[in-house]
């Protein structure tokens, strides 16, 4: 036991003999009510979401037959990749039957020139607003705010008329200039918020070094904001890869982006619907975002939290 | 009759003990306060007092009754936090009726208890008020006052003084002193700053480590440390240590290079001698000067630094190569560099055992 | 939430020049904000009140575009559906995405575990969301498929085939992928409650859905709002689920305005419709956004 010295070792001997009464740690099941009600909820609804996944991935795996005449949650009897061979290089698009791997392609070469140019724009962007306030700065950033907000079906034809005009309307181009521009809003608000935290003590003995805009930019922010760049390259490869919306009014079919492909291949067929090659098409077109969400855990967390809270 | 009793009280987070096998008993109407350093397990045992954290082992009793598993708002304990903790949506009406209204009270009741608390504290101006409007001592008061419409016997506070300035918290501290006056509740009170516990307490638990060091009234901690760690924590500036050997021919002495300190006017709590020992004296107990060669013993020190601070002048000095400090008039001439006498009497010192650190 | 900084101090025409790599560098960020967003959208309401086919047509007709647009059925079903949405949406979101965030925050084991799963159907496009979510309520192969075959022949759960309710088909499958992102928001606003209002909701003996209710959900009123905005922006925009889930149908049954708009200017050579209709869609968000630019930012920046 323990030293102790108290005033009254007497008293203490006296009520140390009481022993009666519950003593020691409360007794705990972990059967109460309160923890099934919690993991029962958490677990019916981790079914609500795990269910599609699941539904997508058994389907894949199935031959026709089977799905006709089975249960749409029954895993497979007998797998095959047949569907996932089909989708990638076969399914048909109403024009040409050359599966998502055209679609997969034109979204990979529409996402890179997209990243790294929205990046490298709103990075350099957000690093001005914060350290370099000038006139009317602050003016032109709450309208480019504001034009996150306002639906974009607002700006599609004045758009279609400005990448007609430039001749690169129905190109790879022209696709990725729109998404250029759309996703500067999110990502300079999201830079000028991570440049304003970097103390400024820093900003001002680069000054006082001689470093120029350009100079600071380079040799003192870059090097400093790693994490921030990856939140936002997760933020715009997510955000740029899911599109259909620009996809579809800005492209033409040969460079149709895949979720654009991945539609047309599933609701526009007519005649006998094959859904094991649907989901097949379905799973393959959500891999990129999954892997991008399963590898970055808390950053992604992090990055939407920084895109969704605006203002 | 004792308010709170703890038996054996073990607390392990894993594998890790926090609390160890405490005991305490607390008298009705005591103030006890909980004091020590970050981390030493005095805000947890507060906690498992409040049944806020469950124990591991060990029985808790609040005014006779066995409370160790009861729920917090069933052991009839009121609780003040650091933040306070105020309902910020609501007015200081509506924070001190919520609990009273949830446990069904009559409307005139709570009524009641609301004008009494708010006599108490004086806080009757501040009822419509909501938190966001407070200053932080009228918060206190509110928090507090929260405590006080639970009509209950123990109160506890978890260093509620903490977040002010030193300006408010000296005020506020008589506040509180008042008000277990006037109350005559028992209070539990946990701060890890010493003026507090010295001026608030009627007795002092000083814990380290989820082990209480040394509980006893604040003279006693004060002048009669029950251990090294105890003598060193508490004063400001802090007790000077001198490292000897004991020696016991006739009488008992303490040599240290070259030097020996009579010891015969020391009490000693047992006749054990051990080899080595650390002689503690505080600060305030060492004489300079001319009334230095009065005290039983007396030697010269070369001086370091010299701090002027007004009322006193606090002087380091060096003796057998550690840091020696003393307190002079404010209108002392000393220098750094001088060579001074200084002296003391054994009888004010506290000497412990150099390898148990526990007081001889 | 960061408050945009007011404009700096008013500088003489001399200084144009001044912080001239800062401007030069602005440059596609003033473009962008004024030729596309502002620009955009004026010629878009200018245009609204024009006689536009196939081509913009710069012939005035006044009101006409929206007269038309009001009294179409397609219309009016596209923005009964966008109420509908719109409303459950918004409760559901709130409602589930608190409980699952409350549920989660109880320190559980596993919580890193719950919250992917929560999370990844928002990293999915609403094409796979849609497509996925119209396999799973097929009849002939789906839930009442399965339902059925268990020997309840008379169930019936077939969604996305009946008019009246296949907004409803849509609104699980956009619950579905929606209510992760409110769930983390709503948990990192409970994360940030200090810890002692539980403990003083402990003491006084208030029971935890109570303390919930009328201490927790007051104290998260800036998250709860955040929220509100996000969702609301996210049904204007209503569109890649409803193309990928039901193509509009079963006939216009779940049409939305979005679609609407895309419909009138690119299959229906009626830009004037697709114009008017985009106009109403800006009206609808500003409604909303303005007074809430108002009140978060006090009357000082005018939205």
């Amino acid at each position: 036991m323990a030293d102790v010295i108290t005033r009254d070792t007497a008293a203490a001997a006296m009520t140390a003999g009481r022993m009666e009464g519950p003593r020691g740690a409360k007794p705990k099941r972990s059967i109460s009510p309160r923890n099934v009600f919690i993991y029962g909820t958490l677990l019916l609804v981790s079914i609500y979401y795990l269910l599609p996944l699941y539904v997508m991935i058994v389907t894949s795996l199935k031959g026709m037959p089977e799905i006709r005449l089975g249960n749409i949650f029954a895993p497979p009897v007998e797998i095959t990749f047949e569907p996932w061979v089909k989708a990638w290089a076969t399914a048909c698009t109403g024009l040409n039957c050359d599966g998502l791997s055209r679609g997969f392609w034109n979204s990979v070469q529409i996402t890179v020139p997209s990243v790294i140019l929205s990046i490298a724009i709103a990075s350099v962007n957000g690093y001005a607003l914060a350290n370099w306030r000038f006139k009317g700065a602050d003016v032109f950033f709450t309208i480019l705010i504001f034009g996150a907000f306002i639906p974009y079906q607002v700006m599609l034809y004045p758009i279609v008329i400005l990448l007609r005009e430039l001749g690169i309307y129905g190109t790879l181009w022209g696709l990725i200039l729109v998404h250029t521009i759309f996703g500067m809003p999110i990502l300079t608000l999201l830079f000028r918020n991570y440049f304003t935290t970097v103390p400024e003590e820093l900003f001002k003995a680069a000054r006082v070094d001689g470093a120029g805009f350009w100079g600071i930019y380079f040799k003192v922010m870059l090097p400093m904001s790693l994490p921030i760049f990856v939140v936002a390259m997760i933020i715009q490869i997510t955000g740029i890869w899911n599109d259909f919306l620009f996809g579809v009014v800005y492209t033409k079919p040969d460079v149709y982006p895949m979720t654009v492909q991945l539609n047309n291949i599933v609701n526009s067929v007519q005649g006998v619907k094959e859904y094991n090659v649907n989901m097949a098409a379905t799973i393959i077109t959500g891999l990129v975002p999954l892997f991008i969400y399963f590898v970055s855990g808390k950053l992604f967390v992090r990055g939407i939290a920084a895109g969704a809270v605006k203002g | 009759m004792t308010s709170v009793s703890i038996r054996d009280l073990t607390l392990k987070f894993g594998s890790l003990e926090v609390l160890k096998s405490l005991n305490l008993d607390i008298d009705e109407g005591e103030f006890l306060v909980l004091l020590g350093p970050s981390g030493c397990g005095k805000s947890t045992l507060l906690n498992c007092i409040a049944g806020l954290l469950d124990i591991s082992d060990g029985q808790i009793f609040i005014g006779g009754n066995n409370v160790t598993w009861s729920e917090p708002s069933e052991r009839g304990i009121g609780m003040v936090f650091q933040s306070y903790a105020l309902y910020p949506q609501m007015s200081v009406e509506g924070n001190l009726a919520f609990g009273l209204k949830n446990a069904r009270m009559p409307k005139d009741e709570i009524e009641k208890r609301i004008a009494r608390a708010a006599e108490v504290l004086q806080i009757e101006p501040l009822l419509k008020r909501k938190p966001a409007q407070l200053s932080g001592g009228q918060r206190q008061r509110v928090a507090i006052g929260r405590a006080l419409v639970r009509d209950v016997d123990v109160f506890l506070f978890d260093e509620p003084l903490s977040n002010l300035d030193a300006k408010l918290r000296a005020e506020l501290r008589v506040e509180i002193k008042r008000l277990h006056h006037r109350l005559k509740n028992t209070m539990i009170y946990v701060t890890h700053d010493q003026i507090e516990a010295l001026t608030l307490a009627d007795r002092i638990a000083i814990m380290r480590n989820g082990i209480i060091q040394q509980l006893d009234t604040p003279h006693e901690i004060y002048n009669r440390p029950v251990n090294l760690y105890v003598a060193g924590f508490m004063g400001s500036p802090g007790m000077n240590f001198i490292e000897g050997e004991l020696s016991h021919h006739s009488e008992a002495a303490l040599n240290f290079s070259s030097t020996k300190v009579p010891l015969g006017r020391y009490p000693f709590a047992s006749d054990d001698r051990p080899g080595k020992a650390i002689f503690g004296i505080r600060p305030e107990h060492v004489s300079c000067g001319a009334a230095a060669s009065d005290e039983p013993f007396s030697i010269d020190v070369e001086i370091e630094v010299v701090e002027p601070m007004g009322a006193d002048t606090l002087v380091w000095a060096v003796l057998d190569g550690r840091e020696f400090r003393f307190r002079v008039d404010g209108q002392s001439e000393l220098r750094a560099g001088q060579t001074t006498r200084i002296g003391f009497d054994p009888a004010k010192a506290s000497i412990f055992d150099a390898q148990t650190e526990l007081r001889l | 939430m960061t408050t945009i900084p007011a404009p700096a101090a008013t500088q003489r025409p001399i200084r144009l020049f001044r912080n001239k790599a800062a401007k030069i560098a602005a440059i596609p960020m003033i473009l962008t904000a004024l030729v596309v967003f502002m620009g955009g959208t004026i010629w878009t309401v200018v245009f609204s009140f024009t006689k536009s086919r196939l081509l913009p047509k710069a012939q005035f007709i006044g009101l006409d575009q929206y007269e038309r647009l009001w009294s179409s059925s397609k219309w009016g079903i596209a923005i009964e559906n966008m109420v509908i949405y719109g409303l459950c949406s918004l409760v559901f979101s709130l409602i589930i995405g608190f409980v699952l965030a409350a549920l989660l925050d109880q320190k559980i084991r596993f919580e890193n575990t719950f919250r992917t799963i929560m999370l990844y159907p928002f990293a999915l496009s609403f094409i796979v969301t849609g497509l996925v979510w119209q396999w799973i309520l097929n009849p002939d192969f789906g839930i009442q498929k399965v339902v059925r075959a268990t020997g309840w022949e008379s169930f019936s759960f077939d969604p996305l085939n009946n008019q009246e309710i296949v907004i409803y088909g849509i609104l699980i499958a956009g619950l579905w992928q929606g209510t992760g992102l409110i769930m983390c928001l709503m948990l990192a606003g409970l994360r940030g409650i200090d810890e002692d209002i539980w403990k003083a909701s402990r003491v006084d003996g208030i029971p935890a859905w109570k303390t919930y209710l009328f201490i927790v959900i007051p104290m998260m009123r800036p998250v709860f709002v955040t929220t509100l905005v996000i969702i609301a922006s996210g049904i204007v925009r209503l569109y890649d689920l409803v193309v990928a889930q039901t193509s509009g149908g079963p006939g216009i049954a779940s049409e939305v305005p979005a679609k609407y708009v895309y419909d009138a200017m690119f299959l229906s050579q009626n830009l004037g419709q697709g114009f008017a209709g985009s106009t109403m869609m800006l009206l609808a968000v500003l409604i909303v956004l303005i007074p809430w630019a108002y009140m978060e930012f006090g009357g000082r920046k005018r939205g």
